[in-house]
């Protein structure tokens, strides 16, 4: 570990790799530094991606892919299931702990140096307009000194919140989630499951994706106000008891998901924010690798930039949340607007609307459709759902 | 008060992303709860998901 770099990435998921990759191959010396002994490792994911999602970056390894995803199923509060096969692009379960790995290994190859147990315990800001990443290496305090830091270090963004910048959730947008992995299934190998309805998981909604060999990842989402009355565990071991009652559970995880609006401005001087940090998360999905992997490419690309030109101020790397606003947080926030429709329907409500929408004929069943009849009540977001989802 | 069964934690984080005075601290394997900072609004138990914290109160 050098005393020096020009950019320190703090937090080794798939934002940290992408940034300290793109900043490295824009000619910058590049420190990724992970809190954990291991890169991709604890998974908290349901590790569900779109095709052209992960395309769009690299062609995706076989060593990365635990499942081929045909199609989805959304059953509703009745039981009813919506069965929707992919047309256009077939979407994968991955294996994080595969994908995040080897993601540091491209970084590291392009020349950004990777530490794992390598935790930051505050920056400061230098006259020179540098900054000290103070943190603790296998025990020992060390000092770094660079330019730029890009904060990829999840929701609770530390370095967001150092730097000033409002990271703090609102309990409105926060979902309390848990996840199983599970054995001894017997599922469709090739289509993901959601569940929807207060029976399942109030305020959120409830995912079976599979990875192979009948095992799959079950988790579920909650509004954090229903969390307090009944936790997201119970929640979870009510519907593993009820629907497999068979399986056995390999991993627990847990997390936070902030299905709030992008940060406005994830930026502050020698400051970036990448993925979850940054709340770069699809309100509706709760989904955030490629959010997280685009933007960690960008603020990457501007990092190396605001090193060849010497500014690393605030109003040069707003071209970073240029570029992101471009690809996806304009969407972002439409797709939240959707959330909030969404989230007003009552159990009742979206019974009836399964009912409806499986008496179309099944190569009219899309998912945009389903969306579309979501939010009749207010017609004039069809349009914007419509082209949310035309991927689909 | 705020109370951590932290042998059932699982560091997910989530209680440091809703805490208003930013004092909690969780680390690779270890939850801290800086109890002179804490303001008592309960909000790291209400994210919890699987019920690691608790505050006095409910103990009476």
């Amino acid at each position: 570990m050098k005393k020096n770099y020009d950019i320190v990435v703090v937090g080794g998921g798939p934002g940290g790799s992408m940034a300290a990759l793109h900043a490295s191959k824009g000619g910058a010396s590049v420190c990724l530094l992970e809190k954990t002994r291991d890169i991709g490792y604890p998974v908290r994911c349901g590790e569900a991606m779109g095709e052209h999602a992960i395309k769009q970056f690299f062609p995706p390894k076989s060593t990365w892919i635990a499942a081929d995803i045909k199609r989805s199923r959304i059953v509703a509060p009745n039981g009813v299931a919506i069965d929707i096969p992919f047309k256009k692009e077939q979407a994968y379960v991955l294996n994080r702990r595969v994908f995040d790995y080897d993601l540091s290994l491209m970084a590291s190859k392009e020349g950004a140096s990777v530490f794992t147990k390598s935790y930051v315990k505050s920056i400061q800001k230098n006259h020179d307009s540098s900054y000290d990443v103070h943190l603790d290496f296998l025990g020992e305090h060390k000092v770094i000194t660079t330019k730029i830091i890009i904060g990829a270090d999840g929701i609770e963004s530390r370095v967001g919140r150092w730097a000033g910048i409002k990271t703090q959730v609102n309990m409105r947008d926060m979902e309390s989630c848990i996840q199983y992995s599970v054995g001894n299934i017997e599922i469709d190998a090739n289509r993901i499951d959601m569940y929807v309805g207060d029976n399942w998981a109030p305020g959120g909604y409830l995912w079976v994706f599979p990875k192979g060999d009948g095992t799959a990842n079950i988790g579920l989402g909650i509004g954090a106000k229903y969390n307090k009355k009944k936790s997201a565990k119970k929640y979870l071991d009510e519907f593993i008891d009820k629907k497999y009652p068979n399986a056995t559970i390999h991993t627990t995880m847990c997390g936070g998901v902030p299905c709030s609006k992008p940060m406005s401005k994830p930026i502050s001087n020698n400051i970036m924010l990448v993925g979850d940090a940054a709340h770069f998360i699809n309100p509706i999905t709760g989904g955030g690798i490629a959010a997280a992997m685009k933007s960690g490419m960008f603020a990457g690309q501007v990092a190396s930039e605001s090193i060849i030109a010497k500014d690393y101020s605030e109003l040069f790397l707003n071209k970073y949340i240029n570029l992101c606003k471009k690809d996806f947080t304009n969407r972002h926030e439409k797709i939240y607007k959707v959330k909030e429709t969404i989230q007003k329907l009552t159990d009742e409500e979206m019974s009836q609307m399964a009912i409806k929408i499986n008496k179309l004929p099944t190569h009219k069943i899309t998912l945009s459709r389903v969306f579309a009849t979501a939010i009749m009540k207010k017609p004039s977001l069809i349009i914007d759902v419509m082209k949310m989802f035309a991927g689909f | 008060m705020i109370n951590i069964k932290e042998y059932r934690c699982d560091f997910c984080t989530a209680c440091v992303t809703v805490c208003p005075p930013d004092c909690i601290e969780v680390r690779e394997a270890s939850i801290e709860i800086d109890n002179e900072i804490c303001i008592d609004c309960d909000l790291c138990i209400y994210v919890c998901p699987i019920e690691v914290l608790s505050s006095d109160e409910k103990k009476l």
